[in-house]
């Protein structure tokens, strides 16, 4: 079909981008995987040598990285479970007749849009704040004791934060998703006499799974690598009651200097991040056949 | 469609309207502090549409010099980065997408992978590579960042907008001798401007609300809106008002922008795979 020329004219455009993205990949992996083996604190400059698993040991071994590896967890699982139970609900909620769907729309997706910086900073003071927040508001108003978020329930405080910004992403992809469903199906279920349960699992989940598996991989992707909402509102704190593993691994390298610890820690974060890599290239390959 | 013939739901839409208000809520308080004055924003109870409106937050923080700069910033950094990456990705995309080869799928799918990387994985020698070449905290060292960190998803929304052109016209047009110039120039490019156009839209949304690398990369005279609101997180006392004001200017032109790009935040984040 395609002449020669056009070919190689075709190779010639297209191999610029593959190196620049070779480069960009490649030249700083083998540099954090050399590191990762060197004993090499900014702060002691002069003094670089060969250090083994000294690195792998030393932050592996450390209680924080426990303690960042079940942030990270419980961070990402708890962001996925609400945003994408929540997301299913509200497209379902938003595929209804309802008046007003498009600006409804547009509320909806709006917090998607924060930059991360601002919805922590919004957040901390104006929400959870435990004297001039709204939320401390709310609570004394019922008669309840307001909580210190930030201090008390870190965690919890972060997995809020971040759950408000990506339930809009799912709900919006997962809406996207229901409206090509065909109605006729919907139709011919509801004269066989289904009702709304069996409509749900029989119809419209199945045509909903590929959607949410989309979701659930590419959140997880970005969850992994929360930084500013922790950076903003608790910086990992207290303790390590909010740290994951990206805020641990920037503490280590940009905070004490430490390029070594600071790689073997990148090292783990990036073979982490293929885990669940590997799960959604084989998803999206599948797509790319269909 | 279907909707057309079904009767609207009060109830639901009663519901549905709570929830999208609750969602929308932080974002509309922030607007509606932005223009109390910093006693009123703190007053308990809280104080919702009945106080004196005042443009004096926005006042202020648009004389505090710095504010210009890291607009700028932003404006610069991300559009800039865009642009770079589609120099490198508009003829990626096009020769994937109409001269495929053996390899082309296994391209794309590598590309894919490199996204994936956890940029904490190279935080390290990104920041010494920068320091030795003198690129922190310059608009130009974020700008490559911000475009290699994107050309993936650059090229695959360009690769699904460009599949999409009938491959037929293409051919017609080589049949009656067109050449790859004007191939490209009369044909492919008015039917690729659109997919091109929601690309650039929604990749300057990427690149304004990044907040790793502009925080990480960038001190002072190149920091972006991202690190310059990160550097509110300090002071505290009477500052909602301003802090309020500052917010709102730094996310109300990509959240307009954001609002008519739904349809292509969609395709564009599943890589296609939800239409």
């Amino acid at each position: 079909m395609s002449t020669k020329s056009s070919r190689a004219a075709g190779r010639l455009m297209l191999s610029p981008a593959v190196l620049v993205l070779l480069g960009w990949m490649i030249v700083p992996l083998v540099m954090t995987l050399y590191f990762s083996f060197q004993r090499y604190n900014l702060l002691m400059p002069g003094m670089q040598e060969f250090a083994g698993l000294m690195n792998y040991e030393f932050f592996v071994t450390d209680p924080a990285f426990t303690a960042a590896m079940l942030n990270t967890l419980i961070l990402v699982g708890g962001v996925l479970v609400l945003s994408v139970f929540g997301g299913i609900f509200l497209a379902l909620l938003l595929d209804q007749p309802i008046y007003g769907i498009n600006v409804i729309r547009i509320l909806v997706i709006t917090p998607f849009f924060v930059m991360p910086t601002v919805s922590a900073l919004v957040w901390k003071n104006m929400f959870m704040n435990p004297v001039n927040g709204i939320l401390a508001w709310l609570a004394t108003s019922v008669g309840l004791q307001p909580v210190d978020f930030l201090a008390h329930v870190p965690l919890l405080s972060v997995v809020i934060i971040v759950t408000w910004q990506w339930l809009p992403f799912a709900t919006l992809i997962l809406l996207t998703a229901l409206q090509s469903l065909d109605r006729d199906q919907l139709e011919a279920a509801d004269m066989d006499g289904a009702g709304p349960r069996a409509k749900f699992f029989e119809i419209i989940l199945p045509h909903l799974a590929r959607a949410i598996t989309v979701v659930i991989l590419i959140e997880t992707i970005f969850l992994l690598s929360v930084f500013a909402e922790i950076l903003v509102t608790t910086n990992g704190g207290p303790g390590t009651g909010s740290t994951n593993l990206t805020y641990l691994i920037y503490m280590q390298s940009l905070l004490q200097f430490d390029v070594g610890m600071g790689s073997a820690g990148g090292v783990v974060a990036i073979l982490l991040a293929n885990i669940v890599a590997i799960f959604l290239m084989r998803m999206i390959g599948r797509n790319l056949e269909a | 469609m279907a909707h057309l013939s079904q009767k609207r739901h009060v109830p639901l839409s009663i519901l549905a309207w709570v929830i999208a208000l609750a969602m929308a809520f932080p974002v509309l308080w922030t607007l509606v502090t932005s223009f109390k004055t910093e006693a009123v924003a703190v007053a308990i109870p809280p104080r919702f549409l009945d106080f004196d409106w005042t443009l004096e937050n926005y006042r202020t923080v648009l004389r505090r010099s710095d504010y210009a700069l890291h607009f700028w910033n932003s404006v610069i950094i991300s559009v800039g980065s865009t642009l770079l990456a589609m120099l490198f990705c508009i003829p990626a995309a096009w020769s994937m997408a109409f001269v495929p080869g053996r390899h082309t799928k296994n391209i794309l799918m590598w590309m894919l992978s490199t996204k994936m990387l956890p940029p904490v994985g190279v935080l390290v020698p990104i920041y010494l590579l920068f320091r030795e070449w003198g690129l922190l905290d310059t608009r130009i060292g974020l700008i490559i960042v911000l475009g290699l960190m994107n050309l993936p998803i650059i090229v695959w929304m360009l690769y699904t907008y460009f599949k999409e052109i009938p491959g037929e016209i293409l051919e017609a047009a080589r049949t009656d001798g067109a050449g790859l110039t004007s191939e490209i120039l009369f044909i492919l490019a008015p039917l690729a401007l659109p997919g091109i156009a929601s690309t650039v839209l929604l990749n300057i949304i990427l690149a304004w609300n990044e907040a790793f690398w502009t925080i990480n990369l960038t001190a002072s005279s190149a920091a972006p809106l991202t690190a310059f609101i990160a550097s509110y997180s300090s002071p505290q006392g009477l500052f909602y008002a301003k802090l309020s004001a500052a917010s709102i200017m730094a996310i109300a032109p990509i959240m307009i922008l954001g609002w008519f790009c739904q349809k292509q935040l969609v395709r564009g984040l599943t890589f296609g795979a939800v239409k």
